[in-house]
């Protein structure tokens, strides 16, 4: 049981983030924008929470321009990755043996 | 909050998502439907009108008529099989467009767009193929070459949408190399790889996920 409590991550208990991580798990990239329609949050809401995950590496951060406008997308690390398989798994047990 | 119910709503959250956004969910079976007809309806103009009934071995009869009656025919048959793939098209888009309003999910996003380029990189290939062929007169290879091209490009897309997908594109290749090693009967494969074959499938995902 021990074990199984070490998975949860204490960085995914934000339904935000986790959202983001979902998202970021099966994409190669996904940009601002299109992040902000599928969870369907505000600018400065998923901005905090991507500079969380950013600065704990879970995530990178790609800026270019498309034409003048500039284009910030997102795609997972492989620490993000690993991190964020555990904590699915770990939530999957909980549910099992509950 | 109860922890349990809190785990659970993540993971049916996080499941949701991962899905949502890696698959292009608002195809409808009724595409399917409507393509298969539409084939069906462009044998049927092919069979009995262009062909008027004589054969369905296209070179042999060919080769009996003047330069000019062949030529025209040919014209005809392509025109018939351009209106079918248009209006099939056509068709889709429409009825994924009416799916997605009705789920209120969304049309443009970045998987519908993967899914496009991926189903039209194989298309637009085989397209310019076919017009090799037509212009090197090789009239037998036409029909396998569409049904094997169009196949590949529902095995590329089917990454991105429902997995029926991915088999309707090996059904589809398999019917083409059938077309290939039986060329006398064309349009019998043509008729059966766009008009049965979509018929079929578009009835069982209709039942499967909109019935």
């Amino acid at each position: 049981m021990k074990s199984v409590i070490s998975g949860i991550n204490k960085l995914f208990e934000n339904r935000v983030r986790l959202g983001i991580m979902a998202i970021l798990a099966v994409n190669d990239s996904y940009d601002f924008n299109n992040l902000k329609e599928t969870l369907g949050v505000t600018d400065g809401n998923l901005a905090s929470h991507l500079r969380a995950l950013e600065e704990n590496e879970l995530i990178l951060v790609n800026k270019q321009f498309i034409g003048k406008k500039p284009n910030t997308s997102y795609s997972i690390s492989e620490k993000g990755q690993k991190l964020f398989r555990t904590h699915l798994k770990a939530l999957e047990e909980i549910i099992r043996t509950q | 909050m109860d922890n349990k119910s809190n785990y659970s709503d993540d993971l049916k959250i996080i499941k949701k998502l991962m899905e949502d956004s890696s698959r292009f969910l608002s195809l409808s079976g009724l595409s399917g439907l409507f393509a298969g007809c539409l084939a069906l309806a462009g044998a049927v103009a092919a069979h009995f009108i262009i062909l008027k009934t004589k054969t369905s071995v296209l070179d042999g009869f060919l080769i009996n008529l003047s330069f000019q009656e062949s030529g025209k025919m040919k014209a005809l048959l392509i025109t018939d099989a351009l209106i079918v793939l248009i209006l099939a098209l056509a068709g889709s888009f429409y009825f994924s467009y009416r799916k997605s309003l009705k789920k209120g999910l969304k049309v443009w996003t970045p998987i519908s767009k993967r899914l496009l380029i991926n189903l039209f990189v194989p298309l637009i290939a085989g397209g310019f193929f076919i017009l090799l062929l037509f212009i090197a007169n090789q009239w037998l290879l036409i029909v396998p070459a569409m049904l094997i091209f169009y196949g590949l490009a529902l095995v590329n897309a089917g990454k991105f949408t429902y997995s029926e997908i991915f088999y309707l594109g090996i059904t589809e290749i398999i019917t083409g190399m059938l077309a290939g090693l039986f060329q006398e009967s064309p349009l019998f494969f043509w008729t059966l790889g766009f008009g049965v074959l979509h018929i079929g499938y578009g009835l069982f995902m209709y039942r499967k996920y909109e019935g």
